[in-house]
């Protein structure tokens, strides 16, 4: 109903690409981090643009084209690198396109979708997380330039960007008008990275402190008019929302259909146990959870797709999404047991790295204060 | 340059395999380009970045067999031809090679690019046969092709290396399966196979007579299954013989 065949055979390339190219080396890449080099290998077969303007080096396609794209990253189990391609293309990059100038598109969305520079986007910093508009960091505004001061914490890819995408003061009395949004080339003096910091999950991504000390941005960087930060940062974050549910509900499919074979195969007491009816029925509950909750995740991006601005069903996808990748990871974990539990097999990554969605991206409380808003509670 | 890839569409070789009661191979079910072709249209690709002009792809088979076309025009070939004709159903190799040789003739190529065989039929013959009804030097078992000028050279693969081959233009070349793994198409590249020309002709058309089947397949059987082997037991003494002498009366050693 969502895809066209056109998508269905996308995603036959973006499969076989996957398997041969990402999935032999996701382990070792869980050690190292993966290399930029795979990051160019995305963009020189399209995968870094696929809903992106043709005239951009994009693929033209539709919303429905990137969510191929992150199902089949989940589907592979890409984790870490899942993360760090969503966090480029639909979380850095569709501000810049939306709200860029013709020279910042050239400068910024046409290397990123070439795979040439990898994007980031810094607005947590240690004092203001679930609490954004707590951030502290500064732009003053000087000749030409905006100065930033200021630090950012747990930014994803933010140790490898070519660039990234700033949320700053632009005007500390303003309040909610005061913010603006800056795009920082790497290299800038003055912006640092301070450390790269060990998580739980999602080991082949790289997540970093920045500390941006008198930082010179030419104003020409400033993305969109002076005090629109905010409003655009909104806009930005029910994308990356969206495209987070989207993985998830996808990586809890791969999970469940994983532990439903594990299950099948595995002989205990003389049978298989998942003729036992206590696993049968965790297993049929776990894929009516994904079920109810991707049709909820589909509707939404065709309505995202076309145009629409909805809030509180993004903001139910992605608390839902997280909550059933969490807990389906969890059972899939018990259908396994020990074996569930050492690191050979897959769930044991698939449940640390779905920990990250019931926090990143808004965490589960912030989503039901959003919907909760969206009811006039 | 002008190059032709000949393309099939066959079961796919990842569902169970059945015939027809006529002994002919099913093709109802799940059906894909086949992947020796895929090495080919590749192949065509690689030749037309080199040195310029257009991969044309024919094909023969039921109506269905566009979606097969559709695959290979998304990996950026430029347009196809499909040989589709109830006439034509059940057709031996001789009469698909005929068939294709026909309608490969209009186009007056300088390459034909084949795959050695068939995913289904597996038959190898439709390429030497194609390359004989249309009077073309053929190059087969390719594992590496090259254009300098107007002469085509490959690596012609044996078992314990290559021979380099070379032949004037125009000319065939069979490619082996593994000569190039198949690029992954673009959404544009997919997108764009939607729009591109796929001209059908039939029998009528390419003015064929369509002969009776020269060879028609009257039964099939499972291949025996292996028999149970002879144990030799170790006892310490003669058992290391035993299986000599075995292993000489097999002429293994
Ligand atoms: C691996 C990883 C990658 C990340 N990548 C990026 C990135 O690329 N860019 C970026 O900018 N950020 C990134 N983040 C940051 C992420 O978005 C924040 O961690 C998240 O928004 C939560 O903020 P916090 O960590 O400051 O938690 P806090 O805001 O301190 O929250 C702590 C707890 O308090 C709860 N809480 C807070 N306020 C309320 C309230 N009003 N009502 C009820 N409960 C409340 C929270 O739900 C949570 O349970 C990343 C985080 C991680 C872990």
């Amino acid at each position: 109903m969502y895809f066209s065949d056109a998508h269905q055979e996308l995603r036959l390339h973006i499969r076989r690409f996957l398997e041969r190219e990402v999935v032999p080396h996701l382990e070792e890449w869980e050690q190292t981090t993966f290399p930029d080099s795979i990051i160019k290998r995305f963009g020189e077969l399209g995968f870094l643009g696929l809903r992106y303007p043709i005239e951009y080096g994009g693929q033209g396609g539709d919303y429905f084209s990137a969510v191929v794209l992150s199902e089949e990253m989940a589907r592979a189990h890409c984790g870490g690198l899942g993360m760090a391609v969503a966090v480029h293309t639909e979380m850095a990059t569709p501000p810049v396109l939306r709200f860029g100038t013709e020279e910042q598109k050239r400068r910024f969305l046409v290397p990123a979708i070439r795979g040439d520079e990898i994007a980031a986007i810094a607005m947590t910093e240690p004092d203001a997380g679930s609490d954004l508009a707590g951030m502290r960091t500064t732009a003053r505004r000087e000749a030409g330039h905006y100065i930033l001061n200021g630090r950012k914490i747990f930014i994803t890819n933010g140790a490898r960007c070519g660039w990234c995408l700033v949320v700053a003061r632009s005007d500390p009395a303003a309040g909610h008008q005061g913010f603006s949004l800056f795009l920082v080339p790497r290299d800038t003096p003055g912006f640092h990275v301070t450390r790269t910091l060990k998580k739980l999950g999602m080991h082949s991504s790289d997540t970093a402190e920045l500390l941006f000390e008198d930082c010179r941005v030419p104003a020409d960087f400033r993305l969109g008019p002076e005090g629109e930060g905010w409003k655009e940062l909104m806009w930005e974050l029910q994308g990356e929302r969206l495209i987070a549910a989207c993985g998830q509900i996808a990586g809890a499919q791969a999970v469940f259909e994983y532990a439903m074979q594990y299950a099948k195969d595995r002989i205990a007491f003389g049978q298989p146990i998942a003729s036992f009816q206590v696993i049968k029925h965790r297993l049929v509950d776990m894929a009516n959870r994904i079920a109810a909750v991707r049709a909820l995740v589909y509707e939404t991006c065709a309505r995202w797709d076309a145009g629409e601005y909805p809030v509180r069903e993004i903001s139910q996808c992605k608390l839902l999404s997280a909550q059933v990748a969490v807990e389906v990871a969890d059972d899939a974990i018990q259908i396994l047991g020990g074996h569930g539990y050492m690191s050979e097999f897959p769930v044991e990554r698939a449940w640390r790295d779905a920990r990250l969605a019931r926090i990143g991206a808004g965490t589960d409380e912030i989503m039901k204060e959003i919907i909760a808003k969206t009811y006039g509670l | 340059m002008k190059i032709v890839v000949t393309v099939k569409q066959v079961p796919d070789p990842n569902s169970p395999q059945r015939l027809d009661a006529d002994n002919t191979i099913a093709r109802d079910g799940d059906v894909v380009l086949d992947p020796g072709d895929a090495c080919g249209v590749e192949i065509g690709l690689r030749l037309k970045e080199a040195h310029g002009g257009e991969v044309v792809l024919v094909s023969m088979g039921p109506e269905r067999a566009r979606e097969a076309i559709r695959k290979a025009l998304s990996m950026g070939a430029d347009r196809a031809v499909l040989v589709t004709d109830p006439a034509l159903e059940g057709a031996d190799v001789n009469t698909t090679a005929r068939a294709l040789a026909a309608a490969i003739g209009s186009e007056s190529p300088d390459l034909v690019v084949c795959a050695t065989e068939s995913y289904d039929g597996s038959t190898g013959m439709v390429p030497p046969m194609l390359a004989e009804v249309l009077g073309l030097p053929q190059l087969t078992f390719a594992n590496h092709v090259e254009v300098n000028g107007s002469t085509v050279s490959v690596h012609r693969q044996t078992e314990d290396g290559y021979q380099v081959v070379e032949a004037p233009m125009p000319a065939l070349v069979a490619v082996t399966a593994g000569i190039a793994e198949p690029r992954y198409a673009s959404l544009r590249g997919i997108m764009a196979a939607r729009n591109k020309e796929v001209r059908t002709v039939g029998v009528a058309d390419l003015g064929l007579e369509v002969p009776a089947p020269a060879e028609t397949v009257e039964g099939v059987e499972d291949a025996p299954s292996r028999q149970q082997g002879e144990i030799v037991e170790d006892d310490g003494a003669s058992g290391v013989e035993r299986i000599m002498a075995l292993l000489q009366a097999a002429k293994v050693i």
